[in-house]
């Protein structure tokens, strides 16, 4: 399948090169649109490997709502990025001692000892009708039942959190307004009309 | 029971679907547009447009050269030179208006004692050059003999009301 | 020839056969897509104009039908100006991201039993995820302005789309529990069977809210804040000219069309006859996303445009809470197996 491989290849070569420009762009805003051009490969990645579902949802969750706000924020903000690069060098060999270990442990769990050829076989080619959205939610919904709903009740503390930081006393003397009460204002509301004798002319 | 047809009316859109039920009737009555080239709106007979200089029936300019129209042009519009004539009248040599500056009020119009300048009832004109805007004595000459015949039955039917 | 044109086309290799058939059919479906879009602008302008008692353009040949072609060309032959210090790979580059989506998603649209693209499994959540790109259109053109009025224009109108698209995700969540599939086709045929089996009906909710929050997503009236020309000139294209502008008009009308499309698919039966012996056909799906395409225009022509913070409240107060309350009312009639629709 050849042209399956020159996708891959290609779609790796673009994942690889725009995440290395997400850390070296000079820009605040490149660097977050770097970030969204690599989900989009990722989720093409992700396409074929016949993840149609998850790749699709990659597009939808992180690049059509998340990176929506990370793009608003940087956007808001005015980043001087010369503070931030300040003590590059002296902080290099730290920053390499660090990156190596990461490095060795990644390669320690993730290494042929534990994920190799040997241990996985290779996944079958899927019948041409089978659902790869249906399968998900069988699964999700029988075997891995308590971790998806753990995995919600997270969101849901998550959720909560977000809106107690931002929940504040605003002081007595704020205006606000109420638009169901101002709707309902009727004529009666706002309007008397007084009887009155009109005056003679003298 | 107000509040419950309040909340019924809330969440039924009530007052948003009588908007458009207005905007609906709107689009079945009838059209007021007017196709402008072959329709137009009726025109007064003191409508204010080009500017035009007339001339008495025998041919001679009624232009006397007074300058009360420039006198009283509160836009500055309007410059005369004058000099006699050889036969011993004063006529103007210059009488040039500037359309840009020109309000339009009919002001040189009702000074005129002679009812030599005049606006006509022209408003479909316009301009290709820089400096074309400024019409000399010559084209509002011309003007005014090209649309005479309008200009006199126009003042015709002003005439009762002045 | 014909004989000649057969054999050649079955020689060519397998690859290059799919390709050229895909790209035949993209050309099939684009076209009429950007000839509707062309058209919807024309019919905006009459439309809109009928209901102020005005005639709208009618001057461009036959009754100005070709307004759309005129304007077009007119748009074509203007300079495009690129402000100074604008960031020219992405200023150029967001007119196309807000079109391309645009007409991506109809890729999944199926116009016609069996007339569909490219009928994927998880069909709505590609349509939604394109949805969802378009705002990247919008954003990247603000920033990329290098204008304040532009980047305020993007920020209104990223806030906006991000708040409406939970609501519209949450209306077509209870799409999806009636229908029990993601799959666009699958939606339609669960519909078989005249108009009391469209999923209108026990969706009502939902439909108002999937449609109200379309046209808050396409940043149409009552919901343009982000263009609103009393206050920030033309938002996030202010800067734009000549073709580049003519894109963005395009993405706004290929959105809207779009929306159309897919509230006639999800709520309104598709390509199904209202009647349960008529004819189905693509004629019914024209149909009736001309008749949500109408409803756009009058809401334009009806609605003064609604404050910002109005819009946020309206968003994340009412229609949120709203699809929450009316898929729990789906959850119970689902287990009850309510009418024609839960079974």
């Amino acid at each position: 399948m050849p042209v399956e491989q020159i996708t891959f290849w290609l779609f790796s070569a673009v994942l690889i090169a725009s995440a290395l420009r997400v850390i070296t762009a000079r820009n605040p805003v490149h660097s977050v649109l770097f970030l969204v051009l690599c989900f989009f490969t990722a989720a093409g990645l992700w396409l074929l490997l016949e993840a149609e579902f998850l790749g699709i949802l990659l597009v939808l969750v992180y690049v059509g709502a998340v990176m929506v706000l990370f793009l608003f924020v940087v956007m808001m903000l005015d980043i001087n990025l010369e503070p931030l690069r300040e003590g590059f060098v002296r902080y290099l060999p730290l920053g390499i001692l660090v990156g190596v270990v990461m490095i060795a442990q990644l390669a320690l769990i993730l290494g042929p000892g534990h994920f190799g050829e040997e241990y996985y076989a290779m996944p079958e080619r899927a019948p041409a009708d089978y659902s790869n959205t249906e399968h998900l939610g069988q699964v999700l919904y029988t075997e891995y039942l308590y971790h998806f709903e753990i995995a919600a009740v997270i969101l849901l503390v998550a959720i909560i959190a977000a809106i107690s930081l931002t929940l504040r006393k605003r002081p007595e003397t704020t205006n606000y307004q109420s638009p169901s009460e101002q709707v309902r204002v009727g004529k009666s509301d706002r309007l008397r009309i007084v009887p009155m004798d009109s005056e003679k002319r003298e | 029971m107000t509040a419950v047809t309040r909340f019924f009316k809330t969440f039924l859109l009530w007052e948003l679907l009588k908007g458009m039920r207005l905007t609906g009737k709107n689009f079945f009555a009838r059209k007021v547009t007017i196709s402008y080239p072959e329709e137009k709106t009726p025109q007064s007979p003191r409508f204010r447009g080009l500017h035009a200089l007339r001339r008495y029936p025998n041919g001679e300019e009624r232009c006397i050269a007074c300058k009360l129209c420039e006198a009283v042009c509160p836009a500055l519009a309007i410059t005369i030179d004058c000099e006699e004539r050889e036969d011993g009248t004063r006529r103007t040599t210059r009488y040039d208006i500037d359309l840009f500056k020109c309000i339009y009020c009919g002001l040189c119009e009702e000074s005129c004692p002679v009812d030599s300048i005049v606006e006509t009832h022209v408003h479909e004109f316009h301009f290709e050059q820089r400096g074309e805007q400024i019409i000399t004595k010559q084209e509002l000459l011309a003007i005014g003999d090209k649309y005479e015949q309008e200009i006199a039955e126009r003042r015709a039917l002003d005439a009762p009301y002045r | 020839m014909m004989e000649a044109a057969i054999t050649f086309w079955s020689g060519l290799p397998e690859e290059l056969r799919i390709v050229v058939e895909i790209l035949a059919k993209i050309f099939v479906i684009v076209v009429p897509v950007m000839l509707a879009v062309a058209y919807f602008t024309y019919a905006e302008r009459r439309i809109v104009g009928y209901m102020q008692r005005r005639r709208g353009p009618n001057r461009v040949g036959f009754r100005g039908l070709l307004q759309p072609i005129a304007d077009a060309l007119k748009l074509l032959t203007k300079e495009v100006i690129l402000p100074a210090n604008a960031n020219r790979f992405l200023f150029f580059l967001a007119p196309i991201l807000s079109l391309a989506p645009a007409l991506a998603a109809w890729a999944v649209m199926p116009f016609q039993d069996g007339w569909i693209l490219a009928d994927i499994d998880a069909a709505l959540l590609y349509v939604l995820a394109l949805t969802s790109l378009g705002v990247y259109g919008v954003i990247i053109a603000g920033w990329a302005s290098n204008s304040k009025y532009a980047f305020l224009g993007a920020m209104r109108s990223a806030a906006q789309i991000v708040a409406y698209e939970i609501a519209m995700g949450f209306a077509l969540v209870g799409v999806l529990i009636v229908a029990g599939t993601l799959s666009l086709g699958g939606i339609v045929h669960g519909q078989s069977g005249g108009i009391l089996h469209w999923y209108f009906i026990p969706l009502l909710p939902l439909f108002f809210v999937y449609f109200i929050a379309g046209v808050a997503e396409t940043n149409r009236l009552p919901f343009d804040v982000a263009e609103g020309e009393a206050e920030i000139v033309a938002g996030f294209h202010v800067e734009y000219s000549g073709i580049a502008f003519a894109l963005f008009f395009l993405a706004e009308y290929a959105n809207m069309v779009l929306i159309a499309a897919l509230a006639a698919t999800l709520f309104l039966g598709g390509w199904q006859s209202p009647f349960p012996e008529g004819v189905d056909g693509i004629h019914w799906f024209l149909i009736k996303t001309a008749i949500m395409c109408f409803f756009y225009l009058w809401f334009r022509a009806t609605f003064p445009r609604y404050r910002y913070d109005q819009i946020m409240r309206l968003g994340w107060k009412v229609f949120i809470p709203v699809t929450i309350v009316w898929i729990f009312v789906e959850g119970v009639a689902a287990w009850f197996e309510f009418g024609p629709w839960f079974s």
